[in-house]
């Protein structure tokens, strides 16, 4: 009987198993350079010869390509190999019976990190339960979603109630007489945020110069979130960082760059937007592995190579009250209150609450409610975060909203949406219905590196922006990988992608005939889902 | 789709004009109902401009309800106007038992009340009237305030006419404001309540089109004031929007365009006045209505308003003479009233246009 280990790890315990047809194989090598996670190698395998066969050349030597078995080299599924060879000899099968987290967390006493998204998929996606069915016909007649004007631009800032603007009226015209929080007029689908470090200098770069070029040219006015981990200085300092919004989370990474740039800052940015937590993981901090922690990343951030892990909670902030007096009132001032402030929060159970908390701030500070649901994208987390803790983003934006409308208060601290969303291939689709529940806007992160290029998939496709390895050059600071991303064709890529969403949100606008955005149109929606539709208070059809 | 109409004379009209200007619209809308509603009285009201009258419909036991609640109120009557009806076979109408108009004085309790605590106490009236009265089916409160008369019902408006005597131009009811609709077959139930125009604290609005963001119209309003209910129809938005701008906020008149037709973010950038729309934008962005809309109002000190939507797609016509402005839906209604007009001083509103009569007949036309 021949010896056997069951407990090594072995090939068929790995997620995906590399089919290689050797006759097809001209031995370029390109699949082994390619291969990100150095997955597969050249290999020599002894046959056993066909045709004449002596005694002495019974076997012969035959080089194949063959996959690593390890921990930390093996196959992601992420196909680069499949793309680079010129003969179709490899592919990669996904192994239904794969055993590898159970073997990991066994071998290692470690939890399991994973970047990208959670692979469970158990919930389904509601916003795909939702169509769009009120279309107007007749005497409140479709719109022309070609000529006819649109308003896309919502306010980002704190609203005041219109009682409380201190308006007074002099010869029959209205005039302000007090100082009223800043509000800031943008397009309702913000990049979300991303930092330098999760994602590589040159794909931050092209989200950049697609921000630009989106508000510079195309005329739309699209904001980038800039993530925790600062901005370059060149662009703190330039005209263009009115487009973008400055995050700061509880790493306080990349602030000390912003405060140097201040006196040298020639515009304001459009907000800062404080992070308490992210909807892919909630109730982690950010978490940004050493091996992506390059020189440039260091610089940026002024930290050593090492792991960066922000705290999961803003240290010292421990009640919404102290948030709103040390942090929002601190950034606020920072830029003279003419920049809103806004916060993101990870949805969850306890969303209301935190939200009636800040609308009922009596310093009116608190400029927007980003929430941010499960089905969102991380850099990096530990797959027990990423796989078992969040909340769906839309019943929960939907309960803030009605909470607000319960108080009368809607639209006074806008909520921008976000999470998942363009998953199944239309942003303008999730941001339509999630604005008709109640959203001013969305945000989307993880679309913008699938129309970048990532590879990754819902169902455990890479998923490995955590290695640093990304193949697609996107979530990886190895230069060699970068160079892999063209940054121009990647601008190119998301403005045509924000091109086609800004003519997608007018096609849903036009046929349910609003000509500005319906932010709590729910009666444009329905549902056959008759759990959704008593959740969401839509109408239920079937 | 609705044809509306507003008649402001120097002189005192009957509401047979109403009925003739409507008559000439038929074929634009269905004939299913006729509602007016006069302001500054005349004829035997004509003595009572500061005291509140009452305008209902009711059975039996809901008069009975009505005046017991005013009874324990306070309220004293002063004056009591019923039509005489035409009871006659064939007449398409569903009448109610009783109609009521009557001027009441104010409860002594409120004597020396400021006009602010005796509006307060008329709105409070009426609420728990239509209340009291909704409970069981028993009657419509239309109006309650001084001044306004107010009639609606179902059936044919040439037969409600004729049921109420009203196609002779008797002393009563005569009033210098008439605003009617011939139609009771709303988007929604039909209702007496959901027929234009509507009624509020001195404020009237008549809307032919469709308030696109009624939902979120309706979310809003309802937190905003006590009397912002029913919200049988889509249209009651705009009464109810124009009540708060100009008597909650007391701002403009002109500014309820801003309102509910705001303008675009780029052209509200381009103007001297950009910080103060933005933040009415901003702030009011629920009472929007996002169009297609006319809106014909009338406000409390007797001004007549037209506003017309962004885009424009409801028609509108004000046509007039020394005497008498008349804005309605079809050149056809004018010309039937005012034949003899000179019609190059005809207006026909464009898109955000906000066209308003003032009490001496002098036309203001405001481009937003």
């Amino acid at each position: 009987m021949a010896a056997v280990t069951v407990n090594e790890l072995h090939i068929d315990d790995l997620p995906w198993i590399i089919e290689y047809d050797e006759s097809k194989c001209i031995q370029c090598g390109k699949c082994v350079a390619a291969c990100a996670f150095n997955a597969i190698k050249p290999a020599i395998e002894q046959r056993k010869k066909s045709g004449s066969i002596t005694e002495k050349n019974k076997f012969e030597k035959v080089i194949v390509i063959k996959q690593n078995v390890s921990f930390a080299e093996h196959c992601r599924g992420c196909g680069m190999c499949v793309r680079v060879c010129p003969n179709g000899a490899i592919h990669v099968k996904r192994n239904t019976d794969d055993r590898y987290s159970v073997r990991y967390r066994a071998a290692k006493a470690d939890s399991v990190k994973k970047g990208g998204r959670s692979n469970l998929n158990t919930e389904g996606r509601t916003l795909d339960k939702i169509k769009v069915g009120r279309i107007s016909q007749m005497t409140d007649p479709s719109l022309d979603a070609v000529r006819h004007t649109f308003e896309l631009k919502t306010p980002f800032g704190r609203v005041l109630s219109a009682d409380k603007l201190g308006f007074e009226i002099k010869n029959d015209t209205i005039i302000e007489t007090k100082k009223l929080p800043p509000n800031n007029w943008i397009y309702p689908i913000i990049m979300g945020d991303m930092s330098i470090g999760a994602v590589s200098w040159r794909m931050w770069e092209a989200m950049a110069i697609a921000t630009a070029y989106l508000n510079e040219v195309m005329g739309i006015p699209v904001r980038m979130c800039t993530g925790e981990g600062g901005i370059p200085s060149k662009l703190l300092k330039s005209k263009y960082v009115k487009y973008m919004i400055l995050q700061i989370a509880s790493g306080h990474f990349g602030w000390n760059r912003i405060i140097d740039a201040m006196p040298d800052m020639t515009e304001d940015p459009a907000g800062i937007l404080i992070k308490i937590g992210q909807g892919a993981k909630p109730g982690d901090g950010g978490m940004l592995m050493a091996n992506k922690v390059a020189k440039y990343i260091q610089e940026i951030r002024g930290v050593p190579k090492a792991d960066l892990l922000s705290p999961p909670t803003h240290q010292g902030l421990y009640s919404i009250e102290e948030s709103v007096q040390k942090m929002f009132l601190s950034m606020n001032a920072a830029f003279n209150f003419k920049v809103p402030v806004a916060i993101k929060v990870a949805a969850s159970a306890t969303s209301v609450s935190v939200y009636n908390n800040l609308l009922r701030d009596p310093y009116n500070i608190v400029g927007g409610f980003f929430l941010d649901g499960l089905a969102a994208g991380t850099g990096a987390a530990h797959e027990i975060s990423l796989n078992h803790t969040g909340h769906p983003i839309t019943s929960k934006l939907r309960d803030c909203y009605l909470a607000a409308v319960h108080q009368g208060r809607q639209g006074e601290i806008p909520i921008f949406a976000g999470g998942g969303l363009g998953q199944t291939g239309s942003f303008a689709a999730d941001a339509f219905k999630l604005i008709c529940l109640g959203a001013n806007g969305v945000f989307s992160g993880r679309l913008l590196l699938e129309i970048a290029g990532c590879v990754g998939n819902d169902t455990e496709r890479c998923n490995a922006c955590n290695t640093g390895l990304c193949p697609a050059g996107i979530a990886s600071q190895d230069v060699c990988l970068t160079k892999r991303l063209d940054i121009d064709k990647v601008a190119q890529n998301l403005v045509n992608y924000f091109i086609a969403t800004d003519f997608e949100l007018r096609k849903l606008m036009a046929a349910t005939g609003c000509s500005a955005l319906p932010i709590g149109r729910s009666d444009a929606l329905i549902t056959v889902d008759k759990n959704v539709a008593d959740r969401l208070d839509i109408q239920y059809v079937c | 789709m609705c044809r509306i109409g507003a008649i402001k004379s120097k002189k005192y009209v009957y509401p047979s004009m109403a009925l003739k200007l409507m008559r000439s619209q038929q074929e634009g809308h269905d004939d299913s109902g006729f509602a007016f509603v006069m302001q500054d009285l005349g004829g035997i009201f004509e003595s009572y401009k500061d005291l509140p009258c009452l305008s209902m419909a009711a059975t039996v036991k809901g008069t009975r309800l009505a005046e017991d609640i005013l009874h324990d109120i306070g309220f004293t009557r002063v004056l009591q106007w019923s039509p005489d009806v035409n009871n006659q076979k064939g007449l398409k109408i569903s009448p109610m038992p009783n109609y009521i108009f009557e001027v009441l004085q104010y409860p002594k309790s409120h004597k020396y009340a400021t006009k602010e605590e005796k509006e307060e106490l008329l709105i409070d009236t009426s609420l728990r009237l239509r209340k009291a009265l909704e409970e069981d089916n028993e009657g419509f409160i239309y109006s309650f305030w001084p001044d306004i008369l107010t009639l609606k019902e179902i059936g044919s408006p040439k037969d409600i006419g004729t049921y109420f005597g009203l196609w002779e131009d008797k002393d009563e009811p005569c009033a210098k404001i008439i605003t009617a609709q011939c139609r009771q077959n709303t988007n929604y139930d039909i209702v007496r309540y959901a027929a234009h125009p509507f009624v509020l604290e001195g404020y009237t609005v008549l809307v032919n089109g469709e308030n696109t963001f009624y939902e979120k119209n309706k979310q809003y309003q309802q937190g905003l004031y006590k009397g912002y209910v029913g919200f049988e129809s889509d249209s009651q938005c705009f009464l109810y929007t124009l009540h708060y701008v100009n008597k909650i906020l007391k701002w403009p008149l002109r500014y309820f365009m801003h309102v509910i037709n705001p303008l675009s973010y780029d052209s509200i950038n381009k103007r001297e006045d950009k910080n103060i729309l933005l933040r009415i934008k901003a702030s009011l962005e629920h009472l929007e209505t996002n169009g297609p809309n006319t809106v014909l109002s009338v406000t409390p000190d007797g001004r007549l308003l037209c506003t017309c939507d962004s885009k424009k797609l409801r028609p509108v016509v004000i046509g007039r003479d020394d005497n008498t402005v008349i804005m309605t839906s079809e050149v056809a209604g004018v010309n039937d009233l005012l034949p003899h007009r000179d019609i190059r001083q005809d207006i026909y509103p464009k898109e955000r246009e906000m066209v308003v009569v003032n009490n001496d007949l002098t036309v203001e036309r405001w481009q937003q």
